[in-house]
């Protein structure tokens, strides 16, 4: 058996050095506005609670699990993230993930960190959590919620890729080769991050509902900024 | 449960996935590394064979000759240790690291918080 895990995120090479520069910039804003509002939300409790979000996200990612033959996938963590510790933390969280892999495990190239983050982190963590509020406010249970905004969150942050391919990648695919290439595995590997965000929602929501950040009520949360901003 | 058992308990468990289940992970190439490697062909080594794909124009990163690079431990001969050892050395860094810059950041509690 090889037990090597692999590379699991873009390279340097792969798109050109201004797209990736302009990527780049548009992360460290995203994750800029993310920091402000992150202080909000973390208090003395969150705080603990996201460095753990970030390391079992970490873990989980080195979990490939197959999907089709030949081609396997794994967690990005961004509905997770967005569910548990909400979505401007939630979006650090896999940052700092990003920023480990590829400093210390030399996974996702260093000059194409920025399209990483984009991808994963900051489009990733926003369609989760935007999703996941949206079907908590119609009603449907954690656990469903939980699924289905992490089979969409993979498939959106997987064409992240496609916008940065079209702009500054090359190779011989198509554009439209790209985005379906992308789209049909990302499906299958967003079904097994909905699996294992369901999994693990319901577990924390079962010993702690109070550490499940989607499950705060609005008013709890307009206690906090009024609070913050007093 | 207590939060500090709590965070504990879910440490723990990142460790044994990171540290232990990683070994059974699927080392066939993720979601976007297969789109990349389209149109190329690859030996049992993973070098590859032939053909022309997006993959060809990836460089290597930076931090390409970190001792930990690719999930493993330079000097482990041992892969189940390399990449467990790596696995567990990861998730240490990366709770260390994120909690660290959230404990940083987070806001000081006033006096009467009702949370």
């Amino acid at each position: 058996m090889n037990n090597d895990v692999v590379a699991m995120h873009i390279s340097n090479g792969i798109i050109d050095a201004p797209v990736s520069g302009i990527f780049a910039a548009i992360a460290a804003s995203a994750i800029a506005v993310c920091v402000l509002r992150a202080r909000a939300d973390l208090d003395d409790r969150l705080a603990p609670m996201a460095g753990l979000v970030a390391a079992f996200i970490f873990a989980v990612q080195m979990l490939n699990f197959p999907v089709l033959p030949g081609v396997s996938g794994h967690l990005l963590g961004g509905a997770l993230a967005a569910i548990l510790v909400g979505p401007w933390v939630g979006a650090l969280c896999v940052t700092v993930v990003l920023v480990v892999q590829a400093l210390v495990f030399a996974d996702g190239g260093l000059t194409a960190l920025g399209l990483n983050v984009t991808n994963m982190a900051v489009i990733g963590t926003a369609a989760g959590y935007l999703l996941v509020v949206a079907l908590l406010r119609a009603r449907v249970p954690l656990v469903g919620a939980a699924f289905v905004a992490s089979v969409v969150s993979v498939v959106v942050a997987s064409q992240g890729f496609v916008l940065q391919y079209a702009l500054g990648g090359g190779g011989g695919l198509s554009i439209g080769a790209v985005a379906s290439l992308m789209a049909g595995p990302h499906l299958l590997i967003g079904i097994g991050e909905g699996l294992i965000t369901a999994v693990t929602v319901s577990a924390v929501a079962k010993a702690r509902p109070d550490l499940v950040y989607a499950l705060r009520t609005r008013r709890q949360r307009q206690q906090q900024e009024e609070l913050v901003s007093a | 449960m207590k939060t500090r058992v709590f965070l504990l308990v879910g440490l723990l468990v990142a460790l044994g996935l990171a540290g232990v289940v990683s070994n059974f992970a699927s080392a066939h190439p993720d979601g976007l590394d297969s789109v990349v490697r389209d149109g190329c062909t690859y030996d049992a080594a993973d070098n590859k064979t032939g053909g022309t794909c997006v993959a060809d124009r990836a460089a290597d990163t930076q931090t390409a000759d970190s001792p930990f690079a690719d999930y493993g431990i330079r000097g482990i001969d041992n892969p189940y240790l390399s990449t467990g050892l790596s696995g567990v050395i990861g998730v240490l860094v990366t709770a260390g690291i994120g909690g660290g810059l959230f404990w940083l950041v987070r806001r000081r509690k006033p006096a009467d918080s009702p949370v």
